[in-house]
């Protein structure tokens, strides 16, 4: 059996476990813990090593979706989950813009970790205060052959939307590799 | 959608580059250090501003340019009554008192000023309204944002510089006993001359610049040009802050994904629509 596998990124309550419960089709393998910390008690817990769904294609074929840990203390995960992997989302809560460094910069550590295509999912568009995913290309320099994709992580379909962009993103790559 | 936020993640020079960007049309609203401002924009250009401090009345504006006497100003503030600041403009022309050109230019260097002081904000809640337009009567000037945020940047260093040289502004100022500079040779503009008249050890730099209503730019750069020249010196000094490390960048090796054959990539694209 082959297994691949993408990576979940984004900063700290970004939405990252909610997109892989929405999808998986196990129960989200997590490790979630109580903040203890009163500077990251935006809610009551976060994920503190990573989240994991899967995704059976067939009998041949699973996907894998891990969610890497939020809070700065557990970045030693990042790399460690990224082996491998065919290509990351960063995840952003559009309606906190003071989450918007931290999100640049991991997606600037993730990119280093390996060319693999990304795409960013705007997330929490439900929301009265979520930026334009325009607005956050711009905010974020993203360049703009990179998919910004609205996302509303408790929405399937909108889920489903994101990672189709991450596919699609990786079979343009594919046809870039192909020409030259 | 809403564009609100704080300059602590996102600060003057991104907005502006973002509004320039996105050609946007609209008021932005920007509330720091007990002083509101609002910018006004059209099709990604700056139109007008004003703040709570300086509320662009084009009197005012043209005393400052020195077109107009304090003896006028308050001559046709008493006349002028209720009148929009375009009928204003057009009563000041035809008195021959100004030309068009001239208004325009008071407009704009005062539209540039107040922007210009957005940039050494470093905190403070921000919102902007879409399609939200200057009050009627207004005059607007359109000036690309492009030289604004160059200009803007280019402030910010000199502000940072400023900043280290001049860090505490709640210390005073005294005359040095034995100025290095040939008194006699100095020139003094009228905003330095306002500062003079205020040096005294009781007195802090803060609070000279708010008898002058002056800016904390504003001061700094007066202050420190004294400091060089060697007019004052600064008493009660303390120590400047450390400053925070940055921590180290890290380099880590780029590792090639794994092969995958572009059947796979099809298969979980099937998977995933049925889903």
């Amino acid at each position: 059996m082959q297994t691949v596998k993408m990576v979940i990124t984004g900063p700290f309550s970004s939405g990252k476990t909610q997109f892989i419960r929405t999808i998986s089709e196990i129960d989200v393998v997590s490790t979630d813990r109580r903040i203890t910390s009163e500077s990251e008690r935006v809610k009551e817990e976060t994920t503190v090593a990573m989240d994991f769904g899967r995704i059976t294609v067939d009998e041949d074929l699973v996907l894998y979706l891990f969610g890497t840990p939020g809070q700065k203390r557990f970045d030693f995960m990042w790399e460690i989950l990224s082996e491998g992997m065919l290509g990351f989302i960063v995840l952003i809560d559009s309606a906190r813009p003071e989450t918007f460094r931290e999100a640049r910069r991991i997606l600037e550590i993730f990119r280093g970790y390996a060319p693999t295509p990304y795409v960013v999912a705007a997330n929490k568009q439900d929301l009265a205060d979520a930026w334009e995913p325009e607005d956050l290309r711009i905010a974020l320099k993203i360049d703009p052959r990179v998919k910004v994709v609205p996302c509303v992580a408790r929405d399937r379909e909108s889920v489903k939307s994101v990672l189709l962009e991450l596919l699609f993103s990786i079979l343009e790559e594919m046809d870039a590799e192909e020409q030259t | 959608m809403a564009l609100k936020g704080n300059l602590r993640d996102f600060n003057t020079t991104q907005l502006l580059n973002l509004i320039n960007l996105a050609r946007k049309t609209g008021a932005l609203t920007i509330q720091s250090q007990g002083a509101d401002a609002k910018v006004y924009f059209k099709e990604g250009k700056l139109v007008h501003a004003t703040t709570s401090s300086q509320d662009g009345d084009l009197t005012r504006m043209l005393v400052q340019a020195g077109k107009l006497s304090e003896e006028q100003f308050k001559t046709i503030r008493a006349r002028s009554g209720k009148i929009s600041e375009k009928e204003l403009a057009l009563y000041l022309i035809n008195a021959g008192l100004v030309t068009q050109s001239e208004v325009v230019q008071s407009v704009k260097d005062h539209v540039l000023n107040v922007v210009y002081r957005l940039f050494t904000w470093e905190d403070g809640v921000f919102y902007f309204e879409p399609n939200r337009l200057p009050p009627a009567g207004r005059i607007t000037v359109p000036i690309d944002l492009e030289n604004v945020i160059m200009e803007g940047s280019r402030r910010v260093k000199e502000w940072e510089r400023l900043q280290e040289e001049l860090p505490n502004l709640d210390m005073a100022l005294k005359f040095t006993d034995r100025p290095s500079a040939k008194l006699r040779n100095v020139n003094l503009t009228v905003e330095e001359w306002r500062v003079i008249s205020f040096i005294n050890p009781r007195n802090t730099i803060r609070q000279i610049a708010q008898s002058n209503n002056m800016s904390e730019f504003q001061i700094r750069k007066i202050v420190y040009g004294m400091l060089q020249a060697g007019l004052v010196e600064l008493v009660r000094p303390e120590g400047a802050e450390a400053r925070p490390l940055v921590p180290p960048g890290r380099k880590k090796p780029i590792e090639r994904p794994p092969a995958v054959k572009r059947s796979v990539i099809n298969r979980l694209i099937d998977r995933i629509r049925k889903l």
